[in-house]
């Protein structure tokens, strides 16, 4: 092996950490960090501007900040992470090194090189084309150019990913099969690699035309082939977080998986279908036939719904059954009640889950279903939608995931651990309240992307009901609310990555110590009720579909009223 | 033993399942395979479903057959842009043309009546966003799309755009009146 490198083995969490991914990961994790702030300061401008009584920015800044603001966080803030997620699935998990930790570091710097190329491009204001740049609505070749190197970067970064699962195999470091987080990440990246792939296909041209070399890029194609990389980049978040909160509740519970076959089926349920849902933003489009959008846009037959109905069940069932397993066993839910709720990676997690289920979950069938997205499409119930998925979900993930980290990859105390334990319900609280406002102003026809609802100066400006005001206005105050709560976790995070009182390494050796051999499990159960491991998860789970299928119907009667269309 | 260390045991896939996850897959499924039903069976029997009529066209050919219905069609003009009024005949073809930033002309229907209503866009992609009844159609430039609509309310109804599509974006509206 000629990589010379040591492994540490970290005595708050006894988890490996191998030199060169421990930087890696540090540097993604920092400039993910960074690229939220940049979003998060945006999202001030964003939010003051929709608030009708307030209606801060010109029409031009709003967009431009607008742009900055959806490619910051949906792209450099989240994909940055997952690269340290990944890093960490791999190396740390499965206590081996990094597969060619040089390589790694070029993805690194041409991830950075592009996302700064990208921002200049967007922030020098000409290109204020939203992060879909739909043509033939033209950015600078700039704007393309730092999409396709960060792209780049990613792919490579997913390789080095896949090349540690080899090393790691060749090395012998872990028996039989790989943990289920892992394999949650390996989905992931799969994933992702199909994701840029397909934004490498129609960037490409699109960079080509912008510098005058094509002439043109059909606009129907490059909405077709550009969801297949915008909706399947959140794929790949979906299948991150998801691996994360199994590992939380591991870290936080030392919960096991309820059954290995059924968590990792349904992670192999979101490989074969979740990419198909890029359809959902094509359903109101002119050219493609009903059966391609029937198929495509319910995963086929709902297929990765099922996965997600799976994992929502199985990440809160594993947990149940660990508590009840530490006494927690009275009623159907002492397991909940004693749950550690002051824990922010607990709570982050928890609240993360609940939300992305009920709101960003239901929500995203709504949208998805060929007839109701009608009433929906382009409205803001849609960034209502993806706050849901992506910000409650998403981000939440990961900002729980982070207050882990900061004691065991970032060696440090955190500061004020009184700030931290409240963040996840500001924020997690504030935001359900914003996506809820939205997707009621999104039912009352409100678009997405508009500077001004109002109209002023239109010739034939229509009038709004009363209520829609209201709810953006509310959309306002809650937006503010969850933006504090952002601005909290990055001062918890940068300032104890600063001033945070420095914490034990741990032994260093020039060896990766592989995993002990540990005993055949025992059974799962013993506890519980009625022959169920997860009574109290069950009757959420009931919960859930309740509120699942009133929906679902309601949106049918609300489409059933509207102009015959056929 | 747990998610981030490798399974314990090495046949995992012949774990038997829990109770409680066999019944909540069996219930998801039956559940998911009802959505994918309704949305099939909507198709059938349901009376909103968006056409999949597509032509390609260009600006030139899309402009010079609206201009056909307007010359025939129009009742009168409103506004100081002198905008036509297009009463088409019911189960005729007429033609609304998305540009920066305006939907021009303005239609006019008649309630329980059908039309047949040809979209396209001559510059960016726009949105087709008839409020408040609440539809929502993408318009894509080269594309002719003809949608079959049907009010069955009367009134005053306006086209907001709801695609991003530049500066004026939040300006550009139409209307639509039905009798």
């Amino acid at each position: 092996m000629a990589d010379i490198t040591t492994y540490r083995t970290c005595p708050r969490s006894g988890l490996q950490f191998e030199a060169n991914a421990e930087k890696l990961m540090l540097a993604n994790a920092v400039v993910a960090v960074v690229f939220l702030l940049i979003g998060g300061i945006l999202a001030i401008g964003v939010v003051l501007t929709r608030w009708p009584s307030v209606h801060w920015l010109q029409a031009d800044d709003f967009y431009m900040v607008l742009t900055a603001h959806g490619i910051d966080m949906l792209i450099f803030w989240i994909i940055f992470f997952e690269v340290a997620v990944l890093y960490f699935c791999s190396s740390t998990l499965l206590r081996c090194r990094l597969a060619t930790p040089k390589v790694a570091w070029l993805a690194f710097a041409l991830m950075l090189i592009g996302a700064v190329t990208n921002n200049i491009a967007v922030f020098q204001g000409s290109s204020s084309v939203m992060m879909t740049s739909y043509v033939p609505m033209m950015a600078t070749p700039a704007f393309y150019l730092g999409l396709i190197l960060f792209a780049v970067g990613a792919l490579i970064a997913c390789f080095v990913f896949f090349g540690t699962l080899v090393v790691a195999k060749r090395d012998k470091t872990y028996q039989g099969s790989v943990p289920l987080v892992t394999f949650g990440a390996i989905t992931a990246a799969i994933i992702a690699v199909f994701t840029i792939a397909s934004g490498a296909i129609i960037l490409i041209p699109t960079f080509l035309m912008s510098i005058g070399i094509i002439k043109e890029v059909d606009a129907l194609v490059y909405r077709t082939i550009w969801w297949a990389f915008g909706h399947s980049s959140q794929q790949i978040n979906v299948s991150a977080h998801i691996a994360i909160w199994y590992a939380a509740a591991a870290i936080a519970f030392g919960a096991k998986p309820m059954s290995e076959r059924v968590s990792r089926g349904a992670f192999l349920l979101y490989i074969l279908f979740l990419q198909l849902a890029s359809a959902h933003h094509l359903l109101a489009d002119p050219g493609l036939s009903t059966g391609w959008k029937v198929v495509n846009t319910s995963y086929f037959m709902y297929f990765a719904v099922l996965a997600s109905m799976i994992h929502g069940l199985t990440i809160p069932g594993a947990i149940e059954v660990a508590q009840r397993a530490k006494g927690y066993n009275n009623g159907l839910f002492e397991w909940l009640r004693k749950a550690p709720w002051g824990n922010p990676t607990f709570s982050g997690v928890l609240i993360a889950l609940i939300g992305f289920g009920f709101l960003g979950g239901i929500s995203g069938v709504m949208m998805g279903t060929e007839q109701l997205n009608m009433i929906i499409h382009n409205t803001i119930y849609v960034p209502g939608h993806f706050h849901a998925t992506v910000v409650i979900g998403t981000t939440l993930s990961f900002m729980a995931l982070t207050y882990f980290l900061i004691p065991v990859l970032f060696k440090r105390e955190m500061i004020n651990p009184g700030l931290a334990r409240l963040q996840p319900y500001l924020f997690g609280l504030s935001m359900y309240f914003f996506v809820l406002v939205m997707m009621g102003a999104g039912t009352l026809g409100v678009p997405r992307r508009h500077w001004d609802m109002s109209f002023s100066g239109a010739a034939m400006a229509y009038e709004w009901p009363g209520a829609a005001y209201l709810m953006m206005g509310l959309v306002g105050i809650a937006g503010i609310a969850a933006i504090v709560g952002g601005a909290i976790y990055i001062y918890i995070t940068v300032g104890s990555l600063l001033w945070g009182k420095r914490l034990d390494d741990g032994a260093f050796s020039a060896k990766p110590t592989p995993f002990p051999l540990t005993p055949a499990s025992t059974a799962l159960h013993g506890t519980g009720s009625a022959g169920f491991a997860a009574p109290g998860t069950f009757v959420l789970a009931l919960v859930f579909l309740t509120a699942f299928v009133l929906y679902y119907f309601i949106n049918w009667k609300y489409l059933s009223q509207v102009w015959g269309l056929s | 033993m747990s998610a981030i260390l490798p399974p314990s045991e090495r046949l995992w896939w012949k774990h038997p399942l829990d109770r409680v996850e066999g019944t909540w897959i069996v219930i998801a499924l039956v559940w998911c395979l009802v959505m994918f039903a309704m949305m099939v069976g909507w198709h059938i029997y349901g009376k909103q479903n968006l056409s999949t009529e597509t032509y390609k066209t260009t600006r030139e050919m899309f402009s010079a057959k609206a201009q056909a219905v307007v010359d025939k069609y129009t009742v009168r003009t409103e506004t100081d842009k002198q905008i036509p009024v297009v009463h088409p005949p019911a189960g005729g073809d007429v033609y609304l043309i998305g540009r920066l930033w305006d939907w021009w002309p303005i239609i006019e229907f008649e309630k329980g009546k059908t039309y047949r209503l040809h979209l396209t866009s001559m510059d960016y992609n726009h949105g087709f966003s008839l409020q408040p009844v609440n539809i929502n159609i993408q318009v894509v430039p080269g594309y002719e799309h003809v949608v079959t609509m049907t009010p069955n309310q009367s009134g005053t109804f306006s086209i907001v755009c709801n695609e991003y599509c530049g500066i004026g974006h939040h300006n550009m509206l139409g209307r639509i009146y039905v009798k």
